[in-house]
């Protein structure tokens, strides 16, 4: 009798019945708030940083000035630009009038030629005066085409100029930091008077509409999250109030060092407080189970990469190979294959359990 | 015939019994000290055996994890993987650390063990196991956490999902079970300031912050502040492989260190414990002398007190074989009873001690045999004195 009750008797464990229950599973991850869209907006060539309008925490518009570069000469070039470009007009107006002038002479060559060439068909002139002025309305012609010719290359010249000034005109304007989005300046990394390089940055920016906790999930529990699926989100500055929230992406590319994959949960209220940066939790839910066969967590077992229960019968137990489907996180797992309902599966032990082991059944409370 | 061993002591009951008990006491507290022993060999061994692990792989030219520092790449397992005869792998990854719960704080090993892979708790006194991937903790009972408290590891709160036993380190501290990431997180991830030290060092540096590099900076701090690390992989032999073989292949082509489950435990009952060992060795060697010639003179000193009426015996006409049988009886009722005393005794206190005690067959067994053997011994020097009265001297001749 010493050794079938007390110490010295077989291991006492504890039993549950697998029971039918709807469940709710959910897979947990933790994350950082991230926006969706974040700009950095800095020149795209090296200059100093002339002024700095806006700065961290102010809500701009799309459009709106940030700052400037400092544009050195670029105001002298407009100036040169657009005195280049007043001098070809006043070059299209020399040519315009130096037209007019070849126009009247034409005219005037040709009216002569042909009054002249009347008289010599009555005998009334010698030839060599008709040829010179048959010559000097030719000559008059040539003058107003070479006029007109040049006139054009003037209007040429002329739209020219005004191309180069309005690329000086493109050039200034680029030199201004302009917002490209309604958002939140996350940070003013230079000041005025600081160089930067072409692509260093001065704002930050981002979409405070489009925040959202860039979740991990391991890879061996990613399977079954959907997007749209509802999940909570748990703010570190904030554990006690759980924001509610929407898988809206999974993105494509996993980490391969961590093994995990990455899950965009996007609040569906963006708190007041912009929590960029912030580490949370969150926990996804996936699509419930009505009617599940279910067993404790605490009973599943892996034996040579089996899952199974152990089972006790007539004080002797053995391992019953099960098939597994989803799990919660208060730990619930349901069996696919293996147990039927009403059946008392082994939870508890005190010790490492093995096939044949003789145990004691604790009631179940 | 009156069994005269019984007849005499049924007079002086009392003392009989409470010299018994007296013996048992001493044998009970010789029989802990053995069980001491063991407990500290088996504390040795026990998370080693409790991870049914065949193979340890740890950095090459250490003797790690247990008796030295190891420190391997947590992806150098996926080599490891696709070696024939590797069953599983599975990354572990150990730290002592003094965790806080309320007020006080509790010496525990964190073992990091990676989900549906060996190395978890083979089996759970409460609660359940590990189901997110991060702040679930399983503590074995020797913590004194309970299922549902808060303790805090480092710069985070663990939740104690689950309790399980007899999981120790090789010291004796409790083991507190976490997912590998929490694990890697709380060996190598620093506190706070040294990160902000560590980052201004990096910008401070013209090579690495290079405004015309953006992303270099940045690129630089993630590389260096990456807890990618573990202590060792566990591996399991498929069936019809022979752990050595697999051990030579791994230890050849990838160049780490590779012990199998005998070579480990070997370390640790050699290596790690071995002082400890000898400490308490010594002591119960001494003990032993001790308590032998404590249950030997106690014997002798009972016969000696009985010479007068042995005396009288011999006068009525008892025979020397009599006489001689009534003090080994008494010998060895002394022996049989002190002897129960003390294996009751010492199996009601060791629950109390701070670490495991355990009583192995073999110990009790030879215990048992060497009590009888004094108790034997010790009454032949009685018995000769005993021969040797007088019957005179019983009327004071």
């Amino acid at each position: 009798m010493l050794f079938q009750k007390g110490p010295l008797g077989p291991p006492k464990v504890s039993v549950a019945k697998v029971q039918k229950e709807n469940l709710k599973p959910s897979v947990f991850g933790i994350g950082t708030v991230e926006a969706r869209l974040s700009y950095a907006i800095g020149p795209t060539q090296a200059g100093r940083v002339l002024t700095a309008l806006a700065d961290q925490g102010d809500r701009v518009q799309v459009g709106q000035v940030l700052g400037d570069i400092d544009p050195v000469d670029i105001d002298q070039r407009l100036q040169s630009a657009s005195a280049a470009a007043s001098r070809a007009q006043n070059a299209v107006m020399v040519s315009e009038a130096q037209v007019r002038d070849a126009v009247s002479r034409n005219a005037l060559a040709q009216t002569s030629a042909k009054r002249y060439t009347d008289l010599f068909a009555a005998q009334a002139i010698s030839r060599e005066l008709t040829d010179a002025k048959q010559n000097e309305a030719t000559s008059a012609q040539a003058s107003l085409d070479a006029a007109r010719a040049t006139l054009a290359a003037a209007q040429e010249d002329f739209s020219r100029a005004s191309f180069d000034r309005n690329a000086v005109m493109s050039q200034r304007t680029n030199l201004q930091l302009i917002s490209p989005s309604n958002g939140i300046i996350v940070s003013r990394d230079a000041e005025p008077g600081t160089t930067v390089v072409a692509g260093q940055s001065v704002f930050h920016l981002i979409d405070p509409q489009t925040l959202w906790v860039r979740t991990r999930i391991d890879q061996s529990r990613f399977y079954g999250i959907m997007v749209g699926q509802t999940a909570s989100i748990v703010l570190r500055s904030r554990p006690d109030a759980p924001i509610p929230g929407k898988v809206v992406r999974l993105e494509v590319q996993g980490d391969n060092v961590t093994e995990e994959r990455f899950v965009n949960v996007m609040f569906n209220e963006v708190p007041n407080i912009i929590p960029l940066g912030e580490l949370a939790e969150v926990t996804i839910d996936l699509p419930p189970v009505s009617d599940a066969l279910v067993v404790p967590a605490a009973a599943v077992k892996r034996l040579n990469k089996q899952y199974g229960v152990w089972i006790a019968e007539n004080g002797l137990i053995h391992f019953q190979p099960v098939t597994v489907g989803v799990q919660t996180l208060d730990g619930k797992v349901q069996i696919l294959e293996g147990l039927k309902q009403g059946e008392s599966i082994v939870t508890h032990s005190p010790k490492q359990l093995t096939e044949g082991l003789r145990v004691r059944v604790e009631p179940v409370l | 015939m009156i069994n005269l061993a019984l007849k005499e002591i049924s007079h002086t009951w009392v003392r009989y019994v409470l010299t018994a008990v007296g013996l048992g006491l001493l044998i009970g507290v010789t029989l802990t000290m053995t069980g001491l022993v063991r407990g500290l060999m088996d504390d040795a061994v026990a998370l080693v055996r409790g991870t049914h692990a065949d193979l340890w792989v740890v950095q090459d030219e250490t003797q790690g994890p247990y008796a030295e520092n190891s420190t391997l790449y947590d992806d150098v397992y996926r080599s490891i993987a696709g070696l024939p005869g590797v069953a599983d792998v599975s990354n572990v990854a150990y730290l002592t650390v003094q965790a806080r719960h309320g007020d006080t704080d509790v010496r525990v090993l964190i073992a990091g063990f990676e989900r549906d892979h060996l190395g978890e708790p083979p089996f759970l006194l409460a609660g359940r196991p590990i189901v997110k991937d991060h702040y679930e903790a399983i503590a074995d009972v020797k913590t004194g956490f309970k299922v549902g408290d808060k303790i805090g590891i480092r710069r985070d709160e663990y939740t104690v999902v689950g309790l399980t036993d007899r999981m120790v380190s090789s010291g004796g501290d409790p083991v507190v079970f976490i997912t590998m990431k929490d694990a890697q997180i709380v060996q190598f991830q620093k506190d706070n300031t040294s990160i902000y030290n560590d980052r201004n060092r990096l910008a401070a540096n013209p090579q690495l912050n290079r405004p015309g590099v953006p992303g270099l900076l940045n690129a630089v701090t993630e590389n260096q502040q990456l807890n990618n690390k573990v202590n060792a992989v566990l591996v399991q032999v498929a069936p019809g492989y022979e752990p050595a073989a697999v051990a030579d292949t791994i230890r050849r082509w990838k160049h780490l260190q590779v012990y199998t489950y005998d070579q480990v435990t070997q370390i640790l009952l050699v290596k790690v414990i071995v002082n400890a060992l000898r400490q308490l060795g010594f002591f119960m060697a001494i003990l032993a002398l001790v308590s032998t010639a404590i249950i030997a003179l106690i014997i002798y000193t009972m016969t000696m007190g009985k010479i007068k009426e042995i005396a009288v015996l011999k006068l009525i006409g008892a025979k020397n074989s009599t006489i001689a049988g009534m003090i080994l009886q008494q010998a060895w009722g002394l022996g049989l009873i002190g002897f129960a005393v003390g294996k009751a005794a010492s199996t009601l206190w060791a629950p109390f001690f701070p670490k495991h005690i355990e009583f192995m067959l073999i110990d009790t067994s030879v215990a048992f045999v060497i009590t009888m053997i004094i108790c034997t011994l010790a009454s032949l020097v009685g018995i000769r004195a005993a021969l040797k009265v007088q019957p005179a001297s019983a009327i004071g001749g």
